[in-house]
């Protein structure tokens, strides 16, 4: 029991202490150090003491404590130990209220760590550490690199942090504009890595709260929005994506009783929030689509046909293009898919691409040609590199041609 | 913070044909806000002298250390509050359009 309350509190309190100690101290590891320490401490005291009446606050406190000891013995700046002595424990409560000139140290942190100055990888890294507080070596095991490399990664970029000048700011007005797609594409990133195949589902789980984060502290920001409704559609089919033997089971196979419709509806509501017509809004107007249908033959896809229609505009990329032909070919008839996926393979872009030959299978064998169809799914499997993806699209092509 | 600012030249430059700032603007604006402590254009490569002493022994050569297409043609010497405010005045150098340019803090930080 008082193990599972230091779990619950610290998926609201670790990022909070880190981000507040950052402030005060301007010292990553410190910061991390004593917010660790804290949840140590909190697993040895309930238990004998039970959970406090706000556990945030207790463990606030105990790292709070811990910190002005450890800069005591270092003998740092008083100013940083009197900042300290001034932090109280309700700093650590969920959800104080967000006034217009009261930035949430949590936000800093995250726009921290996501600062465009640091490389893509370490930005991830980052933001596991610090934002969801996962520990080093399970970074290190789902980025699949040693422990000590993680470590040394890690290092490398609270250095990289300090002496650059990076900020520990979430930016205003235009800048603020520029570097949100940032964040959201790290945060969409963790969530896709947990999401692919063989991925690990603890990044998804991650994402999905930090997404479900941003989104309380930034409520008029419509991307965000997006991003949080298009997360949770996605994961609301975690359940539903594989059969009992571990295979990837396509939308139209999954059972939908599966689904989970609490996540749906909380989708629903974020998606309500959307305003205006950014890449994560129109993916989730997708997501929408897919998640609202009762049976896969009664998905709107002339409605995802022009979304994607929109996208391909807005975002133009291989993936989207290959799935705007999908969306046609299901809107309109395998032909008009084809036509679309032609177009899209024209300028290379999608060249060696195993999904490209699978799109075209699935529309050839609408066509009629199943033995076509079963070589091209045999030639996607051939040069695909997930094992789930390469069972499932040989699994077609038996179905066609056994 | 200061950050010292590598004016280099690049072999793809924008190709936005909208007109590049103009940098005695540039130089005005953030001397005036003291941004900009120095800075100046360097002549071409090709005036360049390296020098290095090995074994007590002057070493005097013609040229630069490195030959590279991509090659220093000025610095700025900036004062700010920290990366962020360096971005932006880097931003709007005309340079960073023309070529690139590369923010690099001081090793000993005098604040």
């Amino acid at each position: 029991m008082a193990a599972e309350a230091v779990a619950v509190a610290s998926v609201e309190a670790y990022p909070r202490i880190v981000a507040t100690l950052i402030r005060v101290t301007g010292d990553w590891a410190l910061a991390e150090d004593c917010a660790q320490e804290s949840l140590t401490v909190a697993l040895e005291r309930w238990p004998t003491d039970g959970v406090p009446a706000n556990p945030g606050g207790w463990l606030m406190t105990v790292a709070r404590n811990r910190a002005i000891d450890v800069l005591r013995r270092a003998t740092v700046e008083r100013r940083k130990l009197h900042d300290l002595a001034l932090l109280t424990p309700d700093e650590a409560h969920p959800e104080p209220e967000v006034g217009q000139d009261v930035v949430d140290d949590r936000l800093r942190l995250i726009f921290t760590c996501c600062h465009p100055a640091l490389a893509i990888e370490a930005r991830v890294a980052l933001t596991l550490r610090t934002v969801c507080g996962v520990p080093t070596s399970d970074i290190a095991r789902l980025l699949l690199v040693s422990e000590s490399t993680m470590t040394r990664r890690l290092t490398r970029a609270r250095t990289r942090i300090a002496q650059a000048g990076i900020p520990y700011r979430v930016p205003s007005g235009p800048a603020l504009t520029e570097r949100l797609p940032g964040v959201l594409a790290v945060l969409y990133l963790l969530f896709t890595r947990g999401y692919v195949a063989d991925g690990e589902p603890a990044f998804a789980d991650e994402a999905v709260r930090l997404a479900r984060l941003l989104g309380r502290l930034m409520p008029d920001q419509s991307e965000v929005a997006a991003l949080l409704a298009l997360v949770l559609f996605q994961h609301s089919r975690r359940d539903a994506r594989r059969d009992a033997a571990g295979n990837l089971l396509t939308l139209e196979r999954q059972d939908r009783d599966r689904w989970d419709r609490a996540a749906i509806a909380e989708a629903l509501v974020a998606l309500d929030r959307v305003r205006h017509d950014g890449p994560y809004a129109w993916q989730a107007r997708i997501a929408a689509c897919h998640a609202t249908a009762a049976s896969a033959d009664e998905t709107d896809w002339p409605t995802i046909a022009r979304a994607y229609d929109a996208l391909a505009d807005l975002r133009p990329s291989p993936v989207i293009a290959l799935n705007r032909a999908v969306a046609h070919g299901y809107a309109y008839g395998p032909d008009a898919g084809l036509v679309v996926l032609d177009a899209a393979r024209a300028d290379g872009g999608l060249d060696g691409h195993p999904l490209a030959v699978a799109v075209q299978a699935d529309l050839v064998a609408r066509q009629g040609d199943r033995l076509r169809a079963a070589g091209l799914f045999r030639e996607a499997a051939a040069a695909v590199g997930s094992t789930a993806e390469r069972r499932a699209l040989l699994d077609r092509a038996d179905e066609l041609a056994p | 913070m200061k950050y010292m600012m590598f004016v280099c030249n690049d072999a793809e430059p924008d190709t936005d044909p909208t007109e590049l700032p103009d940098i005695h603007k540039w130089v005005a604006e953030n001397d005036s806000r003291g941004r900009r402590l120095t800075g100046d254009a360097l002549a071409p490569t090709s005036a360049a002298t390296t020098v290095r002493v090995r074994d007590g022994e002057l070493l005097v050569s013609e040229g630069p250390f490195a030959e590279t297409a991509e090659v220093i043609v000025g610095f700025d010497l900036l004062d700010c509050a920290d990366l962020d405010e360096a971005i932006e005045v880097a931003r709007t150098h005309p340079m960073a359009r023309e070529g690139r340019l590369e923010l690099r803090p001081f090793a000993a930080l005098s604040d």
